[in-house]
C-alpha cells in the first residue's frame, strides 16, 4: 500500500500533514460468516476531498462505503470522522449522508417531500425547511418538478432527487455508491461535471465508490483500487494511471500491455530482456537486482506504430496487424508480435483521411519512449 | 390474431370464458334473489308469488312490491343485527390488523430460510375443515373443556370460566379462522418493500420507529387495506362462527339469514337481507377496488 505524496495540485488536502485526517479507518476487517468482504484496511481521507473507491464488483467498495454510513458494523477495526469514534454510532446518528445507488426514493412522496425529508428529522422549522428545499432543487435543476412522484421522472431525473436529498442536511461528508451507474453516457458526462462544481461550491468531502475507471479518473482528487477486500493503491488519478504499483491495478484501469521478463541490468537505465524477445529499458522505480523476474507494463497510447524501422534498439518490436478497431478520434490496432505476445495500440487519427496508411495485415514496427514503460515487480 | 373456423378469436375465448362463468353461477343466482326479495311469501311450492305476470304484451308485468324492504326498516331486529354483524366485523378486522402486522412484518424480515416455514405455519390451518376447526374450539372454550381444566388442573381458577357462547367466543373464532387473510396480503407487501429505503431513512437521520410511521406503515397501506377487506367483507356475513361459538343473544345478520330461510320459510324476506347485505358490502368493495387500482397504477 504505497500512499504517495501527490504532485497534482488537485490533490492538495491530501499533502497537508497539518491536519488530522477527517476520515481514519483503523484495521477495518468485515466478515460476513466466513466471506471476508473487508480485508484490514487501513485509510485516512481529508476533508474537502473528493475520494474514490475503485474496484469491481464484490471488491468490498460498497461495503466499505456501508459502514462509513453506519448501515454495516465492522467486524474489527474503528472508524474516527472528525476524529471521534463511529465505529458503533447508529447511521441515524451520525453527520454523513448517502446517495444509494438504486437512489432509494420515497416513492409516496413528492420530490420536494423526499428532500425535505433529512430536514424534519431535524426539526428544523417550516419556513426554513421549504427555503432549503427550494435552494436543492434548484441546485439539481428540478424546480419545476418538485410536486411530481419519484416515479412520474425519468432515471437522470431520479438520480438529481436523491442528489438533492443527500444534499440537503449539508452533510461534512457525502458517501455516492455508483452514483451515475444507470445513466447513459451523455448524462453521466453532464452529471459528474455537475457533482465537481457541487463539491467545488459547497465544499465537502466526497466519497464516491464506482467500479467505472473513467468515473474515479473524471471525479476524484485521490483513488483507492480495491481487490478481494483490500486496498491495492492509492493515489491521484495521473499516479494510479501512469504508475500502477501492482499488475492489477496496471489491468484493471484502462487496457495495458505487459510484457513479461527478466532485468538484465541496472547500470544506468533498467534494462529487460523480455520473454518475447526484444530487449526493453526504462526508468528505475524501486529496488530491483539483475536476474529478478519482472514485468513492463506499456500504455497502448503511449505506443508509436509504423512501417518503418525505429532507429532506437531499445522498446521496438516487430509485428503484423491482425485487427483494426476505427473508433473515429482514435483507431486501436491489434498486433502480433514476432513473439507471439498480442499488443495493442492505440493511436489518434490525426489526418483525416479515408484511406488507411496502416493496413490489416501489415508488417509494423511498434516503438515508445523509455518514460512510457512502468516496472511491476510483483508475482503474476 | 387471426380468427378461427368461426371467426371467434382464441383470445376472445379465454376472455369470454370467465365472464360466462360469472353469468351462470354469480349473475343468475343474484338475479334470482333479487327477483325473490320483490316477492310474497306463500305456503305452497315454491313459497313465494310470482313477480312478473305475463299480459300478452311485449314486456312482462312487475306485480311484485318493496314490502320486504319496508319491513327490514321496521323491524329492529334486522337493523340492529346489520348494525351488530358490522361492529363485529369492524372490530375483528381491527385484532385481526393489530395482530396480524406484527406477524407478517415478522415473517417478512425473517431470513430467507425461515421464511417459507413461517408461512406455511400461517397457511397450515387450512389443511383442515374449517367447520371442525370452529368446533374443536367448543372443545377447548366449554365448560369442562381443555382450557378450564388445565387452569383449574394449575390452580390458577377454581369456577370455570365462561368463555363459549359469547361475545369473547365470537371474536375468538373470526380472529382466530380470519387472521392468515390478513397475514397473506400484508406479507406479500412488507416482502417486495426495498430494504434500501428503510437504510434512506435511517441514513437521513430518522430514528426506526420514526421510520416505521413515516415509511414502512404509509407503503404498507395497499396491504393492509387488502387484508382488511378480505377479513371485513366476509366475517360481516359469517354465519357459522356466531351460530357455533356465539351465544343466543349474537345477533349477526348472516344467522338471521338462516333463520328466515330455514326456520321462518320466508324466501322474500330472506333475500331481501341478502339483498341489503351486499349493498352493505359493497361500499368497502368499492374501497378496496379503489386501492387496488391505485397500486397497480403506481407500479408503473
Amino acid at each position: 500500500m504505497n500512499s504517495k505524496s501527490s504532485s497534482a495540485p488537485a490533490a492538495a488536502p491530501a499533502t497537508n500533514a497539518i491536519t488530522s485526517p477527517y476520515i481514519r479507518i483503523e484495521n477495518v476487517t468485515k466478515r460476513f460468516g466466513s466471506f471476508v468482504a473487508v480485508d484490514n484496511v487501513s485509510l485516512d481521507i481529508q476533508r474537502n476531498e473528493f475520494f474514490a473507491l475503485l474496484g469491481a464488483s464484490g471488491c468490498g467498495k460498497s461495503t466499505l462505503l456501508r459502514m462509513l454510513a453506519g448501515l454495516e458494523t465492522p467486524t474489527e477495526g474503528r472508524i474516527l470522522i472528525d476524529g471521534q469514534d463511529m465505529t458503533h454510532v447508529p447511521p441515524y446518528e451520525r453527520p454523513v449522508n448517502m446517495m444509494f445507488q438504486s437512489y432509494a426514493l420515497f416513492p409516496h412522496m413528492t420530490v420536494a417531500d423526499n428532500v425535505a425529508f433529512g430536514l424534519k428529522q431535524d426539526r428544523m422549522p417550516a419556513d426554513q425547511i421549504k427555503r432549503r428545499v427550494a435552494e436543492m432543487l434548484e441546485l439539481v435543476q428540478l424546480e419545476r418538478f418538485a410536486t411530481r412522484k419519484p416515479h412520474q421522472l425519468s432515471g437522470g431525473q431520479r438520480q438529481r432527487v436523491a442528489l438533492a436529498r443527500s444534499l440537503a442536511k449539508h452533510p461534512k461528508l457525502l458517501l455516492l455508491d455508483e452514483p451515475l451507474a444507470a445513466l447513459d453516457k451523455k448524462l453521466r458526462e453532464q452529471t459528474q461535471f455537475e457533482l465537481m462544481n457541487i463539491q467545488e461550491e459547497i465544499g465537502i468531502t466526497f466519497i464516491v465508490v464506482t467500479h467505472d475507471q473513467e468515473e474515479a479518473m473524471t471525479l476524484a482528487t485521490r483513488i483507492a483500487v480495491m481487490n478481494n477486500g483490500v486496498i491495492l493503491q492509492i493515489g491521484s488519478p495521473t499516479e494510479v494511471y501512469e504508475f500502477p504499483g501492482n499488475r492489477f491495478v496496471a489491468d484493471f484501469l484502462g487496457s495495458i500491455n505487459l510484457f513479461e521478463g527478466v532485468v538484465e541490468s541496472i547500470d544506468g537505465p533498467l534494462v529487460v530482456k523480455t520473454e518475447a524477445g526484444p530487449m526493453m529499458e526504462l526508468e528505475a522505480r524501486g529496488e530491483v537486482s539483475a536476474g529478478q523476474k519482472v514485468a513492463v507494463a506499456v500504455r497502448p497510447e503511449k505506443i508509436a506504430i509504423g512501417k518503418e524501422r525505429p532507429s532506437q534498439s531499445m522498446n521496438a518490436c516487430h509485428g503484423q496487424v491482425v485487427e483494426i478497431a476505427y473508433q473515429g478520434s482514435v483507431s486501436i490496432y491489434r498486433v502480433k508480435l514476432d513473439g507471439g505476445y498480442m499488443a495493442r495500440v492505440n493511436a489518434q487519427n490525426e489526418t483525416r483521411s479515408a484511406r488507411r496508411v496502416i493496413d490489416w495485415d501489415d508488417e509494423v514496427w511498434l516503438s515508445w519512449e523509455r518514460e512510457a514503460g512502468v516496472l511491476l515487480v510483483d508475482e503474476a | 390474431m387471426k380468427n378461427g373456423r368461426f371467426g371467434i378469436s382464441g383470445r376472445t375465448l379465454a376472455v369470454a370464458a370467465p365472464y360466462l362463468w360469472l353469468l351462470v353461477f354469480f349473475l343468475a343466482p343474484f338475479a334470482i334473489v333479487l327477483k325473490l326479495s320483490f316477492a310474497e311469501p306463500l305456503i305452497a311450492q315454491p313459497p313465494y308469488s310470482a313477480v312478473f305476470e305475463w299480459t300478452g304484451g311485449l314486456l312482462p308485468r312487475f306485480t311484485g312490491n318493496f314490502e320486504n324492504y319496508a319491513f327490514l326498516l321496521s323491524d329492529d331486529l334486522y337493523i340492529n343485527a346489520y348494525l351488530n354483524s358490522i361492529q363485529i366485523a369492524l372490530f375483528s378486522t381491527l385484532l385481526c390488523l393489530a395482530i396480524g402486522y406484527p406477524m407478517a412484518y415478522g415473517i417478512a424480515r425473517a431470513p430467507g430460510a425461515w421464511r417459507n416455514a413461517l408461512l406455511m405455519l400461517v397457511i397450515l390451518p387450512f389443511w383442515t375443515s374449517f367447520l371442525i376447526r370452529v368446533y374443536a374450539w367448543i372443545g377447548i372454550l366449554k365448560n369442562n373443556g381443555i382450557l378450564n381444566n388445565v387452569l383449574i388442573g394449575l390452580g390458577i381458577i377454581d369456577e370455570p370460566l365462561d368463555i363459549l357462547h359469547n361475545h369473547f367466543s365470537v371474536y375468538l373464532g373470526i380472529v382466530y379462522s380470519y387472521l392468515p387473510f390478513m397475514i397473506l396480503p400484508l406479507y406479500a407487501n412488507l416482502a417486495r418493500m426495498d430494504e434500501s429505503l428503510l437504510e434512506a431513512a435511517a441514513d437521513l437521520g430518522c430514528r426506526p420507529w420514526k421510520t416505521f410511521v413515516s415509511v414502512t406503515l404509509p407503503l404498507s397501506l395497499p396491504g393492509i387495506v387488502a387484508g382488511s377487506m378480505l377479513v371485513f367483507i366476509p366475517a360481516v356475513g359469517e354465519f357459522v362462527i356466531p351460530e357455533l361459538l356465539g351465544g343466543p343473544d349474537t345477533l349477526m345478520i348472516g344467522k338471521i339469514l338462516w333463520n328466515e330461510f330455514f326456520q321462518n320459510r320466508d324466501w322474500p324476506v330472506a333475500s331481501a337481507v341478502a339483498i341489503a347485505m351486499l349493498v352493505l358490502l359493497v361500499i368497502p368493495i368499492v374501497i378496496f377496488q379503489h386501492y387496488q387500482g391505485k397500486e397497480a397504477g403506481d407500479v408503473k
